[in-house]
């Protein structure tokens, strides 16, 4: 059943502009950072780290519109009832509905092909590590996903659950950065600091954007997918007749 | 077979459905009345599993909702308030989705799909998306989704709200139609439909049942039941000599020109010696009939004792 949720919403998708739009920003804003933010020309270096690195924040407004549908507009428009009602788990329902916006970024990761042609006519890239750093960057966008996925449960407003999403997410990627680390030193014990850096994405995906694809972070990236559709779950088993 | 035995629901302080008790059983037909807010829809929305009862218990064909809940949806058919559907899908796209959800595969699914589109009549639109449809055909699809696996519990929150008069008779001959061993529940504020369609009428008022019988029981049970209506010719004559004929105990002026004689259980028919009256009296009269009873005001009279 899982199946079925997942092929209408990701045919739900290309319906309506959404998916083309977001596609195309997606590619469009890749290259840009790439390029002109990310100096790909200037280093010198035959590899796609410039992508990767801007690609949390790429995903930290992007991946938020996509989700922000998936749940809301059920609430809104009634049609919840109708699913619910249907001989289907919730939890099939979540998975679906996660799965095809998941796909939808896996898609848009893979048109980004046209950089990894562009890098390997210039160059002998690393080809093991830029297929491995890919991986770890849809892991990633699991988990952006997830937490759109949930904040999308919590409200009826489609904005609102973009804008939660965008400050959870922010504060996901954030607790990495240098920035929040050394304002939080001398204040908190060091373990506290540890977690909050764990917490963080950037951290997560600092060796993966390398190509260093190591359990640890595989683990971190499916532990909070898992732990945010579970939330996702308990939200829409509440709320959904409100 | 659908026992509802003890339903409560509450929201916050607020009770909804309070303690409901009721039975339905294969080949009822049950028109489900009662005034806005009453707790219709909060019932349904139970029976069909989308709200978790706050105590009370469901049991369809003697299994619990809630210990096999999967089992149980695959057998009713729903049309929530307002028929929701995907907008951004087309007619086929749509009940093909619910055709999958439903477990139907292939030729079975082609087959029913086939079936559903002639009886709900949706060939004209079957390409077109829901959103861009008119109310009177996005509520034939709503339609058209609850009946494609041929539940054995119809469930239909009021499924002739916003149709036209020729919709409204279409859908309660495709009610009517539905085979015999099933059953059907439908919500609804049109008194005249569950005369037309149910052969059980249950009225709840405030969450709690007021009445359980057929229509013909509750049209009894209006005073006007077997009263007999004289209609005049122009003004109304002095009638205080009805009053006094054996038999009558009321007489009740309904418009300018025409009255109800109100009379007791025991003398059976009062036509023939009212017809008698007036004809001694030379009043000239337009028509004499027996009504069958008002329903509005029997409603009326069972939803406003609770209230």
């Amino acid at each position: 059943m899982t199946t079925v949720i997942f092929k209408r919403e990701f045919c739900s998708f290309f319906a309506t502009p959404v998916a083309y739009v977001f596609i195309f920003m997606f590619l469009m804003l890749s290259g840009v950072f790439t390029f002109y933010l990310g100096n790909f020309y200037e280093r010198g270096q035959s590899d796609l780290q410039p992508f990767f690195n801007f690609l949390p924040w790429l995903y930290l407004f992007l991946v938020p519109a996509i989700a922000m549908k998936s749940w809301a507009e059920e609430r809104k428009s009634g049609t919840i009832e109708l699913l619910i009602t249907l001989p289907i788990s919730c939890w099939q329902a979540v998975l679906g509905k996660f799965f095809a916006t998941w796909a939808i970024l896996g898609l848009s990761l893979i048109l980004t092909f046209p950089l990894w042609v562009t890098v390997n006519y210039l160059g002998q890239p690393d080809n093991g590590s830029i297929l491995a750093a890919y991986i770890g960057s849809w892991l990633m966008a699991g988990a952006f996903l997830a937490i759109g996925n949930c904040m999308s449960a919590l409200s009826k407003n489609q904005v609102v659950a973009f804008i939660l999403t965008v400050v959870v997410c922010f504060a996901f990627v954030l607790s990495g950065t240098t920035m929040v680390l050394s304002s939080l030193k001398g204040y908190v014990p060091a373990i506290v600091l540890d977690t909050v850096a764990s917490f963080s994405f950037l951290s997560h995906f600092e060796a993966i954007s390398k190509g260093v694809l190591s359990l640890k972070d595989i683990m971190y990236f499916v532990l909070v997918i898992f732990i945010w559709l579970f939330a996702c779950h308990i939200l829409v088993e509440q709320k959904k007749a409100d | 077979m659908i026992q509802i035995t003890n339903l409560t629901k509450k929201f916050g302080d607020f009770v909804a459905v309070d303690n409901l008790n009721l039975e339905i059983k294969a080949g009822d037909i049950v028109g489900f009345l009662g005034p806005n807010g009453a707790g219709k829809s909060t019932s349904m929305k139970m029976i069909t599993g989308f709200l978790e009862p706050s105590s009370g218990e469901i049991k369809i064909n003697d299994k619990n909702l809630k210990a096999a809940p999967i089992e149980i949806k695959q057998k009713i058919g729903y049309l929530p308030e307002g028929a929701p559907a995907y907008g951004d899908m087309t007619v086929l796209q749509f009940l093909s989705f619910i055709a999958d959800t439903r477990g139907l595969k292939k030729a079975q699914k082609k087959q029913k799909l086939q079936e559903v589109v002639d009886k709900v009549e949706l060939q004209s639109v079957l390409n077109r998306q829901i959103d861009n449809l008119s109310k009177g055909f996005k509520r034939r699809v709503g339609l058209a989704q609850a009946i494609i696996h041929d539940p054995q519990v119809l469930i239909l929150d009021e499924p002739t709200d916003g149709l036209d008069p020729n919709q409204k008779h279409q859908v309660r001959a495709l009610i009517k139609n539905l085979s015999k061993d099933k059953i059907v529940i439908i919500s609804t504020h049109i008194l005249e439909e569950v005369s037309a369609v149910c052969n059980r009428a249950v009225i709840i008022a405030k969450g709690k049942k007021v009445f359980d019988g057929t229509p013909f029981e509750l049209q009894s049970k209006s005073k006007y039941n077997q009263a007999l209506n004289v209609e005049f010719e122009g003004q109304l004559p002095d009638i205080s000599q009805l009053k006094l004929a054996p038999g009558v105990t009321d007489v009740v002026q309904r418009t300018d020109t025409m009255i109800s004689i109100l009379s007791h259980e025991s003398y059976g028919n009062i036509f023939p010696q009212i017809m008698d009256l007036i004809h001694l009296q030379g009043w000239s009269i337009k028509a004499m009939y027996n009504e069958q009873g008002q329903l509005d005001d029997v409603f009326r009279e069972l939803t406003q004792e609770v209230a």
